[in-house]
């Protein structure tokens, strides 16, 4: 039990210090939060900390099977906890400039993580859903924060109900599991399919169940219905979270279940994948063509890049895994990159959300149209930027399991999808601007984005820096 | 005699949930709701879960609906615009229930879950359902109690965050603000012209 308590350290800080933030804003009176802010990220910081202190370097089966700790949950928890700092540093700015400063979105924010960190070593059913319930409630409420909006309320509307019937599909396959299996702990579920005894169409049927739940919180089609009008709806600095860290989340509940818990059905799962996958990458990249709302074309690039996702867990091998995870990464450092920009570019009252917005960005400011280049570039996979080596990383293994077909149709989307990412780019370069005024953001803000831009670049031309730390997650 | 109990409840529940979803009345849908809980309850009863059975009818049916039930007479619900894509979605919806029937027939009507594989796990009668429910969940379900603390936290944060705001759109009044008006900040004191009679 000791031991079991020792390897939860993180979780308890997180969980002690969220509650810490919440008083302290209960009895701070400054209208712009500064305190709580700071021990926010100072929150983070700590978990952080005591992530990589208390973490062994052997992978650990705590609390009767519910949560376990190995090289992947540890890697994920530490990228987690680094891209919220970010995240919230933006926010904190976008929310200071729009005036919807509350102390409850780092709180929630902070709930969040902690959902998603549980959800990333959960090792049970049960933890998992429960993790996931608690990521969801955090983002639902935070969604709803901008209580003045229609399109916030209706967002969050939509955002809840989708996510009940999610999570309500989610249980109902943990059930069926549950009835055939005879238990909800991923080890014993393996070893239950390993011994024969129980029909592989039972399995199936709560599997499917089991995936529906995993490709709506992920976003892919065809449940991708929530993505573009929760994008669109909610305030930038929600939609920056949304789309960063809990995908990371959405992530690893997809290998704890499919790997790690049914690794047996290897070949049904490959088989339900591959459609969601090509659905969401034709889908996503198709349809954000005709998208002239940059927020809403960002939605269905983020359901194309999940069927992307999906493709290194269809290789089905160790290192197809790690493609993926360095997909996610990527993919959360793009975004938050791209709606960091948005952020940059807005202003009271008038947020940059047209595609029309970025026009003639050049003349506006040279350096920040070099910085959405790169971002654009990444998105579209060109290389030598950070998501041409995601998608390559995710092909190569893809064709090495044999899947060429598969991997020619991504391809291909990918072709289209070039297309919409340098229309922003012809628009910031070779158009002219609506209004030639400076932008107004604060020297931190530029900073940091020049540095997430910036790492985009430098990640993409070391790769197998980022590619190295992902195989040891699944090496083991 | 226990398979009679089961039948006839069974039947209840089915024909109550059905209900729910086809009444026009909100009132009466969310009635059937309750007797629908009422049902479950009494099929848990059944499998001697007495703990559940009425954790169900308390926080179900005594809290929860009851609160359900206030919110729905409060609310001026248009009915016509909720039946408004009913008669449009209504093919689709139907074909894709009959194919989930089907499905959910072959896995769970089929005889393996008939067979002894699985039977019911025996708790007799004597034993408290309580304190075998409170000895799991506070040893092996230790963690997972406690995300579920967390859950309600998060649930509390939430729900006071989206109701309790300073914003316009609460039409909450100030007693304190009212109580210093004076007559300066409401009356409006126009000098004009008095008019003069015609004819």
């Amino acid at each position: 039990m000791r031991t079991d308590l020792i390897i939860v350290i993180p979780e308890i800080t997180l969980l002690t210090m969220a509650c810490l933030v919440l008083l302290v804003d209960a009895f701070s009176k400054d209208p712009l939060h500064k305190i709580t802010y700071w021990v926010t990220q100072l929150s983070l910081l700590l978990t952080l900390c005591a992530l990589f202190y208390y973490s062994p370097d052997y992978s650990y089966i705590a609390f009767n099977g519910g949560f376990i700790t190995d090289t992947m949950s540890v890697l994920l928890k530490g990228f987690i906890c680094a891209i919220t700092i970010i995240v919230f540093f933006y926010s904190y700015e976008y929310l200071k400039e729009n005036e919807l400063l509350k102390g409850e979105y780092f709180v929630l924010g902070l709930f969040a993580v902690l959902g998603m960190m549980i959800m990333t070593s959960a090792y049970h059913l049960l933890s998992i859903y429960l993790g996931l319930e608690l990521l969801s409630l955090s983002l639902y409420a935070m969604v709803a924060m901008q209580r003045e909006s229609t399109f916030a309320t209706e967002a969050a509307i939509k955002y809840f109900v989708l996510g009940a019937l999610a999570s309500g599909m989610l249980l109902y396959g943990i059930s069926m599991i549950y009835g055939v299996t005879g238990s909800l702990q991923l080890t014993e579920i393996t070893e239950a399919i390993n011994s024969g005894v129980v029909d592989r169409m039972y399995l199936v049927y709560g599997m499917v169940f089991l995936i529906v739940g995993i490709a709506f919180k992920l976003g892919a089609a065809p449940f991708h219905m929530w993505v573009p009008d929760v994008y669109q709806g909610a305030p930038t600095s929600v939609t920056l979270f949304i789309s960063s860290a809990p995908k990371l989340a959405g992530f690893a509940m997809a290998v704890r279940i499919l790997v790690d818990g049914l690794f047996p059905l290897v070949d049904d799962w490959q088989a339900i994948l591959s459609v969601l996958a090509v659905l969401s990458m034709a889908i996503g990249n198709i349809i954000a063509i005709a998208q002239t709302n940059i927020k809403r074309m960002l939605a269905y690039s983020t359901i194309a890049h999940v069927g992307y996702l999906f493709l290194g867990l269809i290789a089905g091998t160790a290192s197809g895994f790690a493609g993926s995870m360095f997909y996610i990464i990527s993919y959360a450092l793009m975004s938050m990159g791209t709606f960091g920009m948005i952020i940059l570019l807005g202003r009271y009252d008038l947020e940059a959300e047209k595609l029309d917005d970025f026009k003639g960005l050049s003349i506006r400011n040279s350096w920040f149209a070099f910085i959405m280049l790169c971002l654009m570039f990444s998105m579209a996979g060109v290389p030598p930027f950070l998501g041409f080596w995601s998608k390559w990383f995710v092909l190569k293994e893809l064709v090495a399991s044999g899947f060429i077909e598969l991997a020619v149709v991504a391809v291909f989307f990918s072709i289209i999808g070039v297309y919409y990412y340098l229309r922003i780019i012809k628009l910031m370069y070779f158009d002219q601007p609506d209004t030639m005024s400076a932008i107004k953001a604060s020297q931190q803000m530029r900073a940091v984005l020049t540095i997430n831009g910036l790492l985009i670049l430098l990640i993409g031309l070391a790769p197998n820096s980022l590619m190295r730390i992902c195989l040891t997650a699944f090496s083991g | 005699m226990t398979q009679i109990i089961f039948y006839i409840f069974g039947a209840m529940l089915l024909l109550s949930a059905t209900m729910v979803v086809v009444i026009k009345n909100p009132i009466h849908a969310a009635l059937f709701l309750v007797l629908s809980f009422f049902s479950s309850a009494a099929v848990w009863l059944l499998l001697n879960a007495e703990f559940l059975a009425i954790a169900l009818v308390l926080v179900y049916v005594g809290a929860v609906m009851v609160l359900f039930l206030f919110v729905v007479m409060m609310l001026d619900i248009n009915l016509a615009t909720l039946r408004e894509g009913f008669a449009r979605y209504f093919p689709l919806g139907i074909i894709i229930a009959l194919l989930m029937v089907i499905a959910m027939g072959m896995v769970v009507g089929s005889d393996y879950f008939a067979s002894d594989t699985y039977k019911q796990i025996s708790i007799s009668a004597t034993q408290s359902n309580t304190k075998l429910l409170g000895l799991a969940i506070y040893t092996d379900y230790l963690y997972q109690f406690e995300i579920a603390g967390a859950i309600l936290l998060v649930a509390i944060i939430a729900a006071i965050s989206l109701s309790m705001s300073k914003s316009k759109i609460t039409k909450s009044t100030h007693p304190n603000e009212q109580v210093l008006a004076k007559k300066e900040d409401r009356l409006r004191v126009v000098k004009m012209k008095s008019e003069e009679k015609k004819g």
